[in-house]
């Protein structure tokens, strides 16, 4: 008996489990391309403050003379065959009866019901480019929470929103950082008042659903001194022929003695480039911890950071990095010491299946002066099979003498030892290889909330069984 | 009927290199049967083959279970149709917990015409009688959440395999070396585990070096194995002989086996 693990699944067709659409009945759709143009109408249909259409004027001017990175992936984006900005409704539902049914129904295809019923008024779901349905427990709004989208925060919170949006991550950072503060819309906004513990997690869904349509959600997360908060993402998007682009811009500040969790769990449909950036900043005895797991999308290029800023500060991620035929995913972490006594953790887990292709791309920096500081990098790799491909572009920039990097990793192959003694036991080939892909990102999966962890380990089993293209 | 495991002129290959060169065995349910014999003799090769292991190909012969050809089986498929053997030295799946796995593999072979994707044995049955099993063996509850001989000391990944035939209850059970690395308290336990478990409902093939998992599983038959061959059989005093004297009457009557074992062997060694 081979343990050829493409030969089962090659015969079934690619189907995405999400590869349905919902008519959309779109309120106002800009043209294709990107000028100042296009940037001033979503500046004027959001009738934004005139700072804002400054800063993403400017940021245009930007994303124009940056050259599209060369590393990572292949990026085949014409970016003038896009659209850039879609408004669904005239309003956001306040509550579920409020939601257009096409809506709903597109809902109900991803299974959003059950977690809205789950964690009730928690729930913030993006559709297209605005927030659609969102609410908010009302105990959260007494404590002086704001969990909204961003484009009402910046009507309601303007002062705070200006005093850090940009700030972490601004215009010039990259070329696709530039085009999101260019082009943003929705995004969620989250500021936890001093002290205040949020102890279930805050979630929201995004989802695109037209074709040659951007999203440029810009999210920012504040989490005040001695505050906590765990934010979830989830994302799902419909199958279509043509290229999409997906690039967010996640803006997080943890203040002192803060603590803070963001998780994403991306499912993006295979032809979707997905190029986010996302930055955390922690300040002293702070933890900023990023759960990244990327199973979808045509390309991923995504390395979430947590700059250690002050003495005490902690950065931890978690990246899972799942792809199949067609697939690249490019994911990595970024922990940057800037101050003594900071402590950083980065484990990577990829698998490569079907002539997929993971990379891990990692970068540690220890400034001058962060002396005392420790980082522990372990990526580890599965393969399927000899077609895919799996690498590891780890960087370690130490400019400090008294410090600790560790740096691990290994990549394996799924062992015909451990195929033998599953199936020998009962099991089926795909069932073992399935197992054994799951208990390899094991230690990822238990760290997500127990929903979460139960949609991760079905998307898994759906990747391996090849329903998933 | 009374099931029947029978090997005919079996010879196996790895890599090209012969290994069993005509083995022939029938087995009962309800039998013990002893599997004796010098290190590079073939015996866990013969279990791996009647398991089906992707390296060992078959280039002769037959394995038939009641009659079915089980050469024609994947290795799951053996397992549904009441094959078992619990490995020498088992491999660890990290991040799998023992009580998945063992759910799992406890309703494909409970219920073997199950699909993929189908229904498993419902959680608190299935829970409540690990648990008891468990008990039984001595096991500390924590051990279910473990992951699949992951970190395993030798005594645990024996006992683990031991728990495996408990929860599979097979028709057939080849035990390779399930004493060997157990300190004499540990051994008792198994032997008076597998006696229990097994040795009226199941076949039970032991390989072994040793006689005290023979003391509570004395063998209705004992095979001695030189050079890829089943060379004698006998009854339990076989077995006693061959543990009070070793092998050398063996190794003398039979000189051709004797020389291919020990080309083997040295083959082996240089491998290794």
């Amino acid at each position: 008996m081979a343990t050829d693990l493409t030969q089962s699944t090659d015969h079934i067709g690619e189907i995405n489990k999400y590869n349905f659409r919902t008519e959309s009945q779109a309120i106002f759709k800009a043209r294709k391309g990107l000028d100042a143009e296009i940037v001033n109408q979503i500046s004027d249909m959001k009738d934004e403050p005139d700072w804002m259409r400054q800063f993403r004027l400017e940021a245009l001017e930007i994303f124009d003379s940056k050259p599209t990175p060369k590393w990572g992936g292949n990026i085949a984006l014409d970016f003038q065959d896009i659209y850039y900005y879609l408004k669904p409704t005239d309003h956001q539902g306040k509550t579920w009866d409020d939601v257009p049914q096409e809506i709903k129904d597109t809902f109900d295809k991803l299974g959003i019901p059950e977690a809205e019923k789950k964690y009730l008024a928690g729930v913030k779901a993006q559709f297209e480019s605005e927030v659609v349905y969102g609410s908010l427990k009302q105990e959260l709004g007494d404590q002086g929470v704001i969990f909204t989208d961003t484009d009402t925060a910046l009507k309601e919170h303007p002062e705070l929103v200006k005093e850090y949006f940009g700030t972490i991550i601004p215009s010039h950072d990259n070329k696709f950082a530039a085009l999101n503060s260019a082009v943003w819309s929705g995004g969620s906004f989250i500021y936890v008042p001093p002290g205040v513990k949020i102890d279930f997690p805050l979630q929201a869904y995004f989802r695109i659903n037209a074709e040659n349509m951007g999203q440029f959600e810009r999210t920012l997360i504040i989490v005040d001194e001695g505050a906590e908060v765990h934010y979830v993402e989830g994302c799902t998007a419909p199958m279509y022929t043509t290229e999409s682009l997906h690039s967010a811009v996640v803006e997080v500040i943890v203040k002192r003695n803060a603590r803070c969790r963001y998780t994403t769990i991306q499912n993006w449909a295979n032809n979707i480039y997905n190029l986010v950036t996302k930055r955390a900043v922690a300040y002293r005895d702070a933890t900023m911890e990023w759960v990244d797991g990327n199973l979808g999308s045509h390309l991923t290029m995504k390395y979430p950071a947590v700059y250690m800023l002050e003495p005490g500060a902690r950065g931890e991620i978690l990246s899972i990095a799942f792809s199949s035929r067609g697939q690249h995913q490019d994911a990595g972490a970024k922990l940057v010491h800037c101050a003594p006594d900071t402590t950083g953790q980065i484990i990577s887990k990829s698998i490569s299946k079907n002539g997929g292709r993971s990379s891990y791309r990692g970068l540690v920096r220890v400034e001058k002066g962060a002396v005392d500081s420790k980082s522990n990098v372990v990526c580890d790799a599965l393969i399927l099979d000899p077609e895919s491909r799996s690498d590891t572009y780890p960087y370690i920039e130490i400019l400090e003498q008294d410090v600790s990097v560790g740096h691990e990793a290994s990549v394996s192959r799924i062992g015909e030892e451990q195929m033998f003694y599953l199936t020998s036991r009962g099991l089926t080939e795909q069932e073992a290889s399935t197992m054994i892909v799951n208990g390899f990102i094991e230690p990822l999966v238990k760290e997500l909330p127990m929903e979460y962890a139960v949609e991760m380990n079905r998307l898994i089993q759906l990747q391996m069984e090849g329903s998933v293209g | 009927m009374t099931d029947l495991l029978k090997i005919t002129n079996l010879h196996v290959s790895v890599e090209g290199k012969p290994i069993l060169r005509g083995v022939n065995l029938e087995m009962k349910r309800g039998e013990t049967h002893a599997l004796m014999g010098p290190n590079g003799s073939g015996k866990s090769t013969l279990g791996l083959a009647i398991m089906g292991h992707p390296n060992y190909e078959l280039t002769e012969g037959a394995i038939e279970l009641n009659g079915q050809d089980l050469l024609a089986m994947s290795s799951d498929e053996r397992a549904r149709a009441g094959v078992f053997m619990a490995f020498q030295r088992p491999v660890a799946i990290p991040g799998v917990k023992m009580a998945d796995f063992l759910r799992h593999a406890t309703t494909n072979v409970r219920r073997p015409e199950r699909k993929e994707g189908e229904e498993l044995i419902p959680m608190r049955e299935f829970r409540k009688e690990l648990k008891a099993k468990m008990e039984h063996l001595r096991m500390d509850a924590e051990f279910a959440r473990r992951y699949v001989n992951d970190g395993f000391s030798g005594g645990e990944m024996k006992r683990a395999e031991i728990l495996q035939l408990a929860m599979l209850q097979p028709k057939f059970a080849i035990l390779d070396e399930t004493d060997s690395g157990l300190d004499a308290d540990a051994v008792r336990l198994a032997s008076e585990s597998i006696a229990e478990i097994g040795r009226e409902t199941m076949g039970l093939l032991i390989i072994t070096h040793h006689d005290k998992l023979l003391v509570h599983n004395p063998p209705d038959f004992t095979h001695v194995m030189l050079g890829g061959r089943i060379v004698e059989t006998g009854g339990v005093e076989l077995a006693q002989e061959l543990h009070s004297t070793g092998y050398d009457r063996i190794r003398k009557a039979y000189p051709e086996a004797d020389a291919q074992n020990e080309a083997m062997l040295a083959k082996e060694l240089q491998e290794a």
